[in-house]
């Protein structure tokens, strides 16, 4: 019966029904909401960033004078920002080659099926889906001046004597070796997932022949299965290297840069200067050092996605 | 003989390996849970063992966590930001996601790198501009600030997400719809919509780990204590004055981490065919 009614109702929405069955039109429209919303709120600022780092804006002067390329003048002058600029590159390389070093042997240990593999993934996962900022709350505990387990460990074992434990976060080297490994803690659970789906992806019969053909087992790692999975590899990679080289909460929450500067990083100065002192075009000028690299790593990202196409 | 020895001494090895990489991972987890569950005089005594109880344990920090602090405000706030971060991300990120997988042809394919490349535009770099919007937005120090920033990172990953999930659906099921008299759009709603569900369900959950992953922002953008999300709130609110409350901040830490810790483990390998893309073929 309402077969009857339906031709009227078509034929009133047809010009509609014209527009929306066109595949490249109601793909305009679907992509758009995306696009627009990216565009106001993450190019949009961009922009804003960039024209800050050369203007003279501070939250007591807001006049946006025009300053050019003093700020970032001003800022590589400051040896106190090479340093900053130091440990942004030791902390993101020290921890991302430690986590890529867990990830392997982790996915490693994993590849083989043995009672309790599923609760060992479940808990190898953990440090990785765990917000940051509460893992880091409980590492900062864990590395306390007084209650330290971990001193109290060393202790326990009589690998150090108590009134020599060290303070892990107040020590400039010994706090920078804390956040690298917190960050490689982080990271590898996501190394070893990575590494895991690329190595399972490979067909076994690619493995076994090569198996056949004489590869032994360092062979068929590095010549077989490393370059197979090098696509994916690489993009776990891209991931890990521009968080952590962008990175602030770590670092916020273990140490606040300290002691004096030693485990500042650019993220942390970018808040630092713009937010807590509001100085903020300098901030800007600071968080825009991270630039160069982030590009970097965009074409290298961009030509592994193009050769997979291929 | 020595053949068995071989092996046992092998098992012995992985074992030994799997071991140190599970303590690894989950001590401070434990570390969470026993300091949350032990008495003050047992935390703050050096020459107890720490690693297990010596008092009877307790549930004073749990009280404390929800008698004394703003604890049940942040859960709902992190739940309100959550949940309108996901409506807005699926209402955009949904119809994007299926339109640079199926309409828009070779320039979808560049689009969709375009939009999941500013996933990779880090916080930190945005943070000055945006809490400057933010302010004339008239959202300062208030949640809303949140929502309005966390879907310029999840419809990224959304879209990417669901653009990988559409891709490998078969054609045929919304071309059978259009033949049997279904607009584009209808086949959309009627056909593809309930049947990525799946996908959709995943999207959903990571766009709400996601928001509550989140730190930079909320640390940038919001100071008084009734408007923190979860993770904020007790990172940094319940330190009073120069003395760290470990008991009550473990168990905060503990109560926010569990939902997410178990999410991440149902949705793992949905989560990993996503981001990658179809990498692996």
């Amino acid at each position: 019966m309402a077969v009857i009614a339906e031709p009227v109702a078509t034929k009133r929405a047809s010009r509609f029904q014209f527009i929306l069955d066109r595949r490249d039109v109601l793909g305009a429209i679907f992509v758009s909401p995306a696009i627009l919303y990216v565009l106001l709120l993450v190019g949009i600022p961009f922009l804003l960033a960039v024209y800050y780092s050369i203007s003279a804006y501070t939250i007591y002067d807001p006049t946006w004078r025009f300053v050019g390329l003093a700020n970032f003048r001003q800022i590589i002058q400051n040896p106190a920002f090479i340093e900053t600029l130091e440990n942004t590159f030791i902390f993101t390389f020290a921890s991302q080659f430690l986590g890529l070093v867990l990830g392997k042997f982790g996915a490693l240990l994993l590849l083989k099926p043995f009672p309790g593999r599923k609760i060992v993934r479940a808990l190898i996962i953990l440090p990785w889906a765990v917000p940051i900022a509460l893992a880091a709350v409980a590492w900062q505990w864990m590395f306390d001046s007084l209650y330290s387990v971990i001193n109290w460990t060393l202790v326990a074992l009589n690998i150090i004597d108590r009134s020599q434990a060290p303070n892990w976060l107040g020590n400039p080297h010994l706090a920078m070796l804390c956040v690298i490994v917190v960050n490689a803690w982080r990271f590898f659970p996501f190394a070893i997932v990575i590494f895991l789906a690329g190595i399972t992806s490979i067909p076994q019969d690619v493995i076994d022949a090569a198996t056949v053909d004489g590869a032994g087992f360092w062979r068929r790692n590095y010549q077989i299965i490393l370059p197979m999975i090098l696509p994916i590899v690489a993009i776990g990679l891209i991931f890990g290297v521009v968080f952590t080289f962008t990175d602030l909460s770590v670092v916020y929450l273990l140490t606040m840069g300290g002691p004096v500067g030693a485990t500042s990083v650019l993220g942390f100065e970018g808040f630092q200067v713009g937010i807590v002192s509001g100085d903020v075009s300098h901030g800007a000028a600071i968080s825009l050092f991270m630039l160069p690299i982030l590009f970097l790593v965009v074409i290298g990202m961009l030509r592994f996605i193009r050769r997979r196409e291929i | 003989m020595q053949r068995v020895l071989a092996n046992t001494l092998r098992g012995v090895s992985f074992y030994t390996a799997v071991a140190f990489f599970v303590v690894l991972t989950a001590f401070p987890f434990y570390w969470m849970v026993i300091t949350s569950f032990k008495t003050n005089a047992d935390l703050y005594n050096v020459t107890n063992i720490p690693f297990w109880f010596n008092e009877a344990p307790t549930l004073q920090h749990f009280r404390y966590l929800f008698e004394q602090t703003m604890f049940v405000r942040w859960l709902v706030n992190s739940l309100i930001i959550g949940v309108c971060v996901v409506a807005i991300t699926l209402v955009t990120a949904l119809p994007a996601g299926y339109s640079l997988a199926r309409m828009t042809g070779r320039s979808g394919e560049a689009l969709g790198i375009g939009i999941f490349l500013t996933y990779l535009v880090p916080p930190t770099l945005l943070f000055l501009p945006l809490s400057r919007i933010v302010a004339d937005l008239g959202l300062q120090n208030s949640m809303w600030s949140l929502v309005l920033v966390y879907p310029t990172f999840t419809i990224p990953f959304c879209t990417w997400l669901l653009m990988g999930f559409f891709k490998a659906m078969p054609v045929e099921i919304e071309e059978a719809a259009i033949v049997d008299g279904c607009s584009l759009f209808g086949a959309f709603i009627k056909m593809v919509i309930p049947l990525s569900m799946p996908a959709i369900l995943t999207a959903v959950i990571f766009t709400f780990t996601l928001t509550l992953q989140e730190f930079v922002y909320a640390l940038t953008f919001i100071s008084s204590t009734a408007q923190k999300p979860i993770t904020l709130g007790v990172a940094t609110d319940l330190v009073r004055g120069d003395v760290f409350f470990w008991g009550e901040i473990m168990a905060g830490a503990l109560i926010a981490s569990v939902p997410v810790a178990i999410a991440y483990n149902l949705f793992l390998d949905r989560f990993i065919s996503g981001i990658t893309g179809g990498a692996v073929k």
